[in-house]
């Protein structure tokens, strides 16, 4: 990693820093609730009272950002965890045992895969309701698969490392092999495919806030905040703005970390 | 049992390899038999490719993929191939040991040493994880591991390639097995290295009275380390005899060439390293003849016509497969000078 990019990796590493940190201390902020409507004023730029100004509806925007963030976060963090418990499930059997079962696995995949995301959200969301909950599955669901792929292509490589060949050769059965030489070699690269799942997670949740699908109204969610904005662009742009700046940045970074973790981990692997 | 069962620890009767492939079944091993008494050593010999590694994989039950093995393989009192995996996992590991070619991959690279040497013992012996921590570390000090006691809370990276086969080592003797299948041992490993680790695997297997199995691509490796050598060519073994015989006077003209192509430190500098020239035959093909033929000087129309029987000449002990052999009462000397034989305490 040469300086320019550690300083960027830093910088990337700091920004995730304080969007977490906002996140966890959002209710003691010294700003307005994000629901308390402020008739006076309606999507004014920052003015005393309202660091980065309100929305259509008079609400603060640094106090939706603050707790717009938990949504983020808890998405982000959350739906590629289950989409890796998922993925892992079906990849690392398909690539252990080959043959048959991988075939069947393989097909499940692919047919996830073909299947449009925004349906499946869309579907998801109407039966169970939009919730917190409910979009970190759907999510999950929906990334489950490239997981699966991940998880199989490196219990393939794995599975053919001499160290495997050797616990056989004391004994151990394919539950063990899979449980103590495979997953422990496998989280490696999983945890890095997740960092960039991240990415795609939170720019998939904003999306949904935009659509309405996110966590209902009135609870803030960036992608929401965008939305609502979106009307009086040319008039107050920064109803919008303000929201989709910090979410790029959050995504930017994030992406920024797993390429850098990558890079190093790579390197890493190379000596062993 | 009869008398032959009690001296032998393993006899291998007919055991061929066959692995399914794109071109055709290929017969990686081709009807070998093989005996080893307790407490002994044989030598597997052969250039890469010959079926070593797999005779010693079927012999372990961990054949490749979706390779089928046939024979019988009575190990003790039991025969191996007929042995349902769950019996096959308590054997491996627990009266097996098995010692793989490269160090560098053969440790799990995110679970510590200690572990990996405990693992055997609490999954064959059943003692307590403090016990099996205890043992590791006794383990890594018999095999040469300086400060023990420290070393066994290093990942595998942490270690040099010495260091790893050593542990390595100390993973195949946990639970004291019977036999010790060592798989090059010391084909990744640097010269002086090589010699220590070779020096290691005599002593304990001494100590422990093992009987082993050491494959080698190198007779020079072989040379003073083992009771009986067997050369494999092509999935055959081609000659067999008591190491001391074997390089009293070699029959086989492949033994021969293996021999020659053994770098010397006594050859004038300048002088071409000897090679075999033709490479192994296609083992998915049906072979006919002698399998070195292709590659024998000496090879004649019969040789391509008959496969010569693996038979004694003489000596009882030692076998051959050749219509020509080379004369007998040719001495060769083992190449001392390559592997000094003690180096280490």
């Amino acid at each position: 990693m040469g300086k320019r990019g550690s300083i960027t990796f830093w910088l990337a590493i700091g920004w995730i820093a304080v969007v977490i940190v906002c996140a966890i201390t959002a209710p003691w902020w010294p700003v307005p609730a994000p629901d308390l409507i402020d008739p006076d004023l309606l999507a004014t730029p920052p003015c005393v009272g309202h660091p980065l100004g309100t929305d259509t509806m008079g609400r603060d925007i640094a106090a939706r950002l603050l707790f717009g963030a938990r949504v983020s976060i808890i998405v982000g963090f959350c739906a590629p965890l289950v989409g890796m418990v998922l993925g892992s499930l079906l990849g690392v059997p398909a690539g252990f045992y080959r043959g048959r079962p991988e075939r069947l696995i393989l097909f499940i995949l692919d047919t996830l895969l073909a299947f449009p995301g925004l349906v499946f959200l869309l579907v998801f969301t109407f039966v169970f309701g939009a919730s917190l909950t409910t979009i970190t599955v759907a999510l999950g669901v929906l990334t489950a698969p490239r997981f699966a792929r991940v998880a199989r292509a490196n219990t393939i490589r794995f599975a053919e490392r001499e160290f495997v060949l050797a616990a056989r050769g004391v004994g151990a059965g394919d539950f063990s092999i899979i449980l103590r030489e495979i997953l422990p070699n496998v989280l490696a690269p999983m945890l890095i495919y997740m960092l960039l799942v991240i990415g795609f997670v939170i720019v998939a949740e904003g999306g949904l806030g935009f659509l309405g699908l996110s966590v209902p109204s009135p609870a803030p969610s960036w992608g929401g905040m965008i939305a609502g904005g979106r009307d009086i662009l040319d008039q107050a742009p920064h109803v919008s703005l303000i929201p989709t700046a910090v979410m790029f940045l959050t995504v930017l970074s994030v992406n920024l970390i797993g390429d850098a973790v990558r890079g190093r981990l790579d390197r890493r692997e190379g000596q062993l | 049992m009869t008398a032959a069962f009690d001296r032998h620890l393993l006899v291998a009767e007919d055991i061929s390899v066959h692995i399914p492939s794109g071109g055709g079944t290929v017969r990686a091993v081709d009807r070998v038999s093989l005996s080893l008494e307790r407490g002994k050593t044989l030598a597997l010999v052969g250039e890469s490719g010959s079926g070593k590694s797999m005779l010693c994989r079927a012999i372990l039950g961990i054949p490749p993929g979706r390779a089928a093995t046939r024979g019988r393989i009575i190990f003790g009192e039991r025969d191996l191939a007929q042995l349902p995996e769950k019996e096959l996992n308590a054997i491996r590991g627990r009266e097996i040991g098995v010692v793989l070619q490269n160090p560098m991959s053969s440790l799990n690279p995110v679970l510590k040493v200690g572990w990996q040497i405990a693992e055997p013992m609490l999954r064959h012996l059943g003692i307590s994880l403090l016990k099996a921590r205890e043992r590791a570390v006794e383990l890594l000090g018999a095999v040469g591991i300086p400060r023990p006691a420290e070393r066994v809370d290093c990942y595998p990276h942490q270690l040099s390639g010495g260091m790893r086969q050593r542990v390595a080592i100390a993973i195949a003797l946990a639970c004291d097995p019977q036999l010790l299948i060592a798989d090059e041992p010391t084909t990744a490993l640097d010269v002086t290295v090589q010699a220590e680790i070779l020096n290691l695997l005599g002593r304990l297997q001494m100590e422990r009275r093992m009987a082993m199995i050491l494959v080698s691509h190198d007779l020079g490796v072989v040379a003073g380390r083992a009771h009986e050598t067997a050369v494999m060519y092509a999935g055959r073994i081609v000659e067999q005899a008591p190491t001391v015989i074997l390089f009293d006077q070699m029959r086989m003209r492949y033994t021969r060439a293996l021999f020659d192509s053994i770098p010397r430190l006594d050859a004038p500098s300048g002088q071409p390293l000897a090679s075999i020239g033709g490479q192994l035959p296609d083992l998915a093909a049906e072979l006919q003849g002698c399998r070195f033929a292709p590659r024998c000087r000496r090879a004649e129309d019969r040789c391509f016509a008959e496969e010569p029987p693996l038979v004694a000449d003489g000596l009882e002990d030692h076998r051959f497969a050749c219509w020509f052999p080379c004369e007998p009462g040719i001495s060769v000397t083992p190449p001392g000078p390559l592997l000094p034989k003690r180096i280490m305490s």
